[in-house]
């Protein structure tokens, strides 16, 4: 089996309304400049193109087809699409380089999610009968987990607040954030309740943008001559959609997942963690059993700025951009999809032999 | 350079089709038109509500429902100080997750209450029926503390 390595990585800004700009103008200028860190022209340099976006965000079906005009489809490309975070367009670009029908893809994922209601959009994610209906948000959800771990005495407001915290010093050095600062625990626990038990800052940021990524085969990576960082695993599990059923002050699919991907064959240096609410960051790091010898979040995570359907891909490529700089020789990044942590998918990155 | 105007139309969403609910999400339903709450049996006996058609952990199907109380406990709960245009209440209010009285597995529904100070884990409530019930999970308006 041919070894897949990620050769490039971009992310736009992470703003709160990109006002008039569409998707494919939010797309086009992160691609551009993905292609040109690898060195190519575009989509037609590459063997195969998947990309992840949600319909629901832009409210028409079938909207993901106009981000194609982004890539210029024109001579014919292999083209696929998720409805789903783009890590998961990540996953299927890897499978069709597996089967040995590509060698090369290019996977982005966009979100423009400022003109709608977003956690009222979520709603409808959810099962269609019983909770559908009822419009009970994507806040609500994370609060009630929340609870769940307060009451349980599993967190205190406190931990929470020190994700928050660190979040927001860690996207000081993220120049897409789009919260930072020198915030401290204090600050963030002076804060009222904003949905209770969560505050505001518990929370993730409604934001707009893309993000992208090169991947391909080691040998043509080499062949690129451009620097690397090898995905040695990869795997994704989901949990019930029944959340009466789900333990949910654990992430039960994040664990399997990550033990599925060959984690714990090696040390962790450095993770990047899809917790769209503070307590979740906790849930995630303890699912993993990280210990103080794993960075997490050094890009601040997505507390710092929340790309639906391209955030999950970004956190690996944050991980890629550590390894090649050669801050870590070894890291996992993670991305979730659905309430209180559903779906989880975790890949692992190694720096590459001779890379 | 100045700012392009932005064109608006308002667009409705909508399906011009209806779906079957089905043995299991319709006994349900029809049971919530009389009033009445059913949950079901999952493999390890836990009663499951509102009852699903399959067991999440054996995916075996599953067929013995059981009729549970319309009072239950608090587990968690979400304070809403804001209420969203969607939401099923206006007023401040609580998402909960709610264990009914015969259940194992804990509901989500809403819970209208004074303040987040009069809620609390563990506390009792008890399903407000809709004036008119038609077979669908908003016939439960809200839950109320006993």
């Amino acid at each position: 089996m041919k070894d897949i390595a990620i050769v490039a990585y971009q992310q736009s800004d992470s703003v709160s309304d990109a006002g008039a700009v569409n998707e494919v103008e939010l797309i086009m200028p992160v691609l551009a400049r993905t292609f040109e860190q690898a060195g190519l022209n575009s989509a037609q340099d590459v063997d195969f193109v998947c990309s992840g976006s949600c319909d629901y965000l832009q409210g028409a079906a079938f909207a993901f087809v106009s981000g194609v005009d982004a890539l210029g489809a024109v001579p014919p490309i292999k083209e696929s699409h998720v409805e789903m975070d783009a890590a998961w367009a990540l996953y299927e670009s890897i499978l069709k380089i597996r089967m040995g029908h590509a060698d090369s893809a290019l996977i982005y994922g966009f979100g423009k999610s400022s003109p709608g209601e977003l956690p009222v959009v979520l709603s409808q994610q959810l099962d269609p009968y019983y909770l559908a209906p009822l419009w009970v948000d994507s806040i609500s959800l994370a609060a009630l987990q929340a609870r769940m771990m307060l009451d349980k005495g599993l967190i205190t407001e406190r931990d929470m607040a020190e994700v928050v915290s660190r979040s927001r010093r860690n996207a000081m050095n993220n120049p897409h954030a789009q919260l930072s600062g020198d915030i401290s625990v204090d600050d963030v626990l002076a804060e009222e309740t904003y949905l209770s038990p969560l505050r505001k800052a518990d929370c993730s940021p409604i934001s707009d943008g893309a993000s992208a990524i090169i991947i391909a085969t080691v040998e043509q990576a080499r062949a690129w001559g451009l620097p690397y960082a090898v995905i040695s695993g990869i795997d994704h599990c989901i949990e019930t959609h029944n959340l009466g059923m789900r333990d949910l002050t654990d992430s039960v699919s994040t664990r399997m997942a990550a033990n599925r991907a060959g984690m714990n064959t090696g040390k962790v240096d450095v993770a990047e963690l899809y917790a769209p609410f503070s307590h979740q960051e906790i849930i995630l790091a303890r699912a993993l059993g990280l210990d103080d010898s794993t960075q997490v979040n050094p890009s601040g995570g997505v507390l710092a700025g929340n790309l639906m359907m391209a955030s999950g891909l970004s956190r690996v490529g944050e991980v890629f951009n550590r390894i090649v700089k050669g801050e870590a020789q070894r890291g996992i990044a993670h991305a979730t999809s659905g309430p209180c942590l559903q779906h989880n998918l975790v890949t692992v990155l190694e720096k590459g032999e001779n890379a | 350079m100045s700012q392009p105007e932005i064109l608006n139309q308002s667009f409705e969403l909508g399906y011009t089709y209806t779906r079957s609910t089905g043995p299991v999400i319709g006994r349900f339903m029809t049971e919530l038109k009389k009033r009445n709450i059913v949950g079901i049996k999952a493999s390890d006996g836990r009663v499951v509500v509102p009852p699903m058609e399959y067991d999440p952990d054996t995916a075996e199907e599953l067929s013995e429902f059981v009729e549970v109380g319309e009072q239950g406990e608090i587990v968690s709960f979400a304070w809403v100080k804001e209420p969203r245009e969607s939401h099923p209440l206006q007023q401040p209010f609580a998402w909960a997750m709610i264990k009914l009285d015969g259940a194992d597995v804990p509901m989500i529904h809403c819970v209208a209450a004074p303040a987040e100070s009069d809620l609390a884990t563990g506390a009792r409530v008890r399903a407000v029926w809709a004036d008119e019930t038609i077979g669908f999970i908003t016939d439960i308006r809200c839950f109320e503390l006993v």
